[in-house]
């Protein structure tokens, strides 16, 4: 994948093998600056005959990578939470994908009425907070413990959830309206093209999928800070390591639960109207991101939120980069990444081995 | 999961009838005579539609109850056998559709979908417990993807129609009898395959591995071999299930092997129970006869919201399922009697 990864790795946070020896690591170090060089002169240099021939247009090049790159933010958005609720309580909540849907919709109809867009983001991250709690504390607490009647419950509330929008919304689609200042294209400093009177022609993009990938990236910096730089970080951290000894030391492990899953559901409300926004909102996305945030957590690896950010990029890259190269097979590329990384590293990229 | 319980294998057996059983024997003797007393729609759409979809729980069953690997992919490796059923059979989409004999799709089809089974088997077995329902799920939901985005090998979303049960010997096995009579000779060898190989060394093996892997490993047991081939005959029986799947609708298309159809397999295995394979097929007539039903009660738009509840239901207060109802009310009813007799 690109190497736009590389930068979002905090070094020694997560230690991939400990103790292969400092060549191992140098070889690595300069593979990757290898393919940041590379990436670095296909962005700006003045494309030649046979690397169009290989890649197209560049115009066609760098709308995909950019696309991969505000999907991941949105992959990231949705899988962070997915992965911080696996981690720490071993639950595959299937309705993941659901919370999605019900943020975008929510969203929709707060920023409808109230003509705020900003209202419905900050609606819907709230309303789906709640949700979660009640979630956690009603059904997931009764069957602490049981993975599979957990996992089974989940899917059972996506059915009877996914029924019950379509009631409430019906089939139709909707797109959420984002207010001017966050409308509009604006032109990047990267040249596509030099037409033949020496003009030069500039990469344009819109707006509001820069702002996607801004905040996915602010987000994950939270995120990241607040797992690892506050109390509350430390004790899910703990938590995800062995429940059992957070639990013995005088923690209130459910309080913990309630509020991760707060935290989770929560994102994945917002990720829906950011999504909703930037895409569309309809029924049949509430699959399509749970599949992404499987995916994602399987090759990033359950329970890091780095872990999250590698696997996001991976798969929207390949997403968006497949969809411009090979189009019917898209979704055999993301397929393949998740073989791959199971069959060479099971427990994900960043994933602790059991 | 919890334990199966296994009879000892060591108990002799005297003759076939005894070894059957008598529960199985009025079971076959009812379910024989069934078309005798029912309409053409209670034959195909109740009996051979709940058969086929048994034995997809079953297929999953056989994962999940022996092999402790909940499996959400089933479905997919139905869809397999039902494609190359399209796709070397005859089709009435003027794509592909090689026009090969029956008794030559039919077995290509099962290997097709044993293989792809085996294939995702020994990549989810990597991971262990709740890692393979996320692996097999994203499998499931990929494929469906992958068949409507491909117009060249599946031909995307209308999928292949005009995939017909073949006529062999005069008999043709579109009609209802003969079609129910199929369903219940596929799915009573599935269902005897599964017990008499629960019962083998391999199963009893399987069934080892699940309780404790690690010490199956250490005495020797190549415990990956074991699951892979597990999932290999769990494709087997899908693929079967999968080929009449297609007879029955008579097409293909991706929405019989999206993610709704996927989820439905696990929520029958759950409902009729996943201790004992007769589980798969009591849940199968279950969600089928309300599927049929419920929609005249709450209609069809909320029926979904119906099921859900349901399996909630069952989730929240019998994990194991009907079965495992009827085992809690036998137990209740035989301490009732030992209270009454004191």
């Amino acid at each position: 994948m690109s190497i736009a990864d590389a930068p979002k790795t905090p070094p020694g946070s997560a230690p991939g093998s400990p103790g292969t020896g400092i060549t191992r690591r140098q070889v690595w170090g300069l593979f990757w600056l290898v393919l940041a060089a590379l990436f670095i002169w296909l962005v700006f240099a003045d494309w030649p005959e046979w690397v169009k021939n290989i890649l197209l247009s560049k115009k066609a090049f760098l709308s995909a990578c950019l696309n991969g790159l505000t999907l991941a933010g949105l992959y990231f958005l949705v899988a962070s939470g997915f992965t911080l609720v696996f981690g720490l309580m071993r639950n595959v909540n299937l309705a993941h994908g659901s919370l999605y849907l019900l943020g975008a919709y929510i969203g929709y109809e707060i920023a409808d009425r109230t003509g705020y867009w900003l209202l419905g983001v900050l609606g819907a991250f709230l309303i789906l907070s709640v949700v979660g709690l009640l979630m956690q504390v009603v059904v997931f607490r009764r069957l602490e413990g049981d993975d599979l009647r957990q996992t089974l419950v989940t899917i059972g509330i996506s059915i009877i959830a996914a029924d019950l929008m379509l009631a409430v919304w019906t089939g139709g689609t909707y797109q959420i309206l984002i207010p001017d200042w966050l409308a509009g294209a604006i032109k990047l400093p990267i040249v596509t093209a030099v037409r033949s009177n020496g003009s030069i022609v500039l990469l344009s993009y819109p707006f509001f999928r820069l702002v996607v990938l801004a905040l996915a990236i602010v987000i994950g910096i939270g995120l990241w800070l607040m797992l690892n730089k506050t109390r509350v970080g430390m004790m899910i951290r703990a938590g995800v390591d062995d429940r059992e000894m957070l639990s013995a030391s005088g923690t209130n492990v459910h309080l913990i639960f309630a509020v991760v899953f707060a935290i989770g559901a929560g994102l994945a409300g917002l990720a829906g109207v950011i999504g909703g926004s930037a895409l569309s909102v309809a029924p049949g996305e509430d699959v399509r991101y749970l599949l992404a945030s499987l995916v994602v957590v399987i090759v990033g690896g359950m329970g890091s939120i780095t872990g999250a950010a590698i696997g996001a990029l991976i798969i929207g890259l390949a997403e968006q980069i497949g969809l411009v190269y090979f189009p019917t097979y898209g979704v055999v590329l993301t397929f393949v990444i998740m073989v791959v990384t199971l069959a060479i590293r099971p427990q994900g990229i960043m994933g602790k081995s059991q | 999961m919890n334990a199966h319980v296994t009879q000892d294998p060591a108990t002799p057996t005297r003759n076939l009838l005894a070894r059957i059983g008598t529960g199985h024997l009025v079971l076959a003797a009812l379910l024989l005579a069934y078309p005798l007393v029912s309409s053409d729609f209670f034959l195909t759409q109740i009996g051979g539609y709940s058969l086929i979809f048994g034995m997809l729980a079953l297929s999953l069953s056989l994962l999940a109850g022996y092999g402790g690997m909940v499996s959400l992919a089933q479905i997919s490796f139905a869809g397999v056998a039902g494609y190359t059923v399209a796709i070397f059979g005859e089709n009435n989409s003027n794509i592909l559709g090689f026009g090969w004999p029956w008794w030559l799709v039919m077995p290509l089809a099962l290997f097709f979908a044993a293989t792809s089974s085996a294939l995702i088997g020994w990549v989810s077995v990597r991971t262990e417990g709740i890692y393979t329902i996320m692996i097999t799920l994203a499998v499931a939901t990929a494929a469906f993807y992958f068949v409507r985005q491909n117009y060249t090998l599946f031909n995307g979303f209308p999928g292949y129609t005009g995939l017909r049960a073949p006529i062999v010997f005069g008999v043709n096995f579109r009609d209802p009898v003969p079609f129910y009579y199929m369903c219940l000779v596929a799915a009573t060898l599935s269902y005897a395959a599964v017990l008499y190989a629960a019962r083998s060394t391999f199963g009893l093996t399987l069934q080892a591995i699940r309780d404790n892997p690690r010490r199956m490993r250490a005495i020797g047991f190549d415990v990956t071999a074991h699951k892979v081939v597990a999932w290999f005959y769990a494709g087997l029986i899908a693929g079967l299930a999968g080929v009449l799947l297609v007879w029955f609708n008579g097409r293909i298309s991706p929405g019989t092997i999206n993610v709704a159809a996927a989820i439905n397999v696990l929520i029958i295995a759950v409902i009729g129970g996943l201790k004992h394979p007769i589980g798969p097929f009591v849940g199968a007539v279950m969600v089928v006869l309300m599927q049929t039903f419920a929609i005249d009660i709450v209609g069809a738009e909320r029926f979904n919201t119906l099921i859900g509840v349901f399996f909630l239901a069952i989730v929240f207060f019998s994990p194991d399922g009907i079965l495992g109802l009827w085992g809690q009310l036998r137990q209740r009813l035989a301490q009732e009697d030992l209270r009454s007799r004191q």
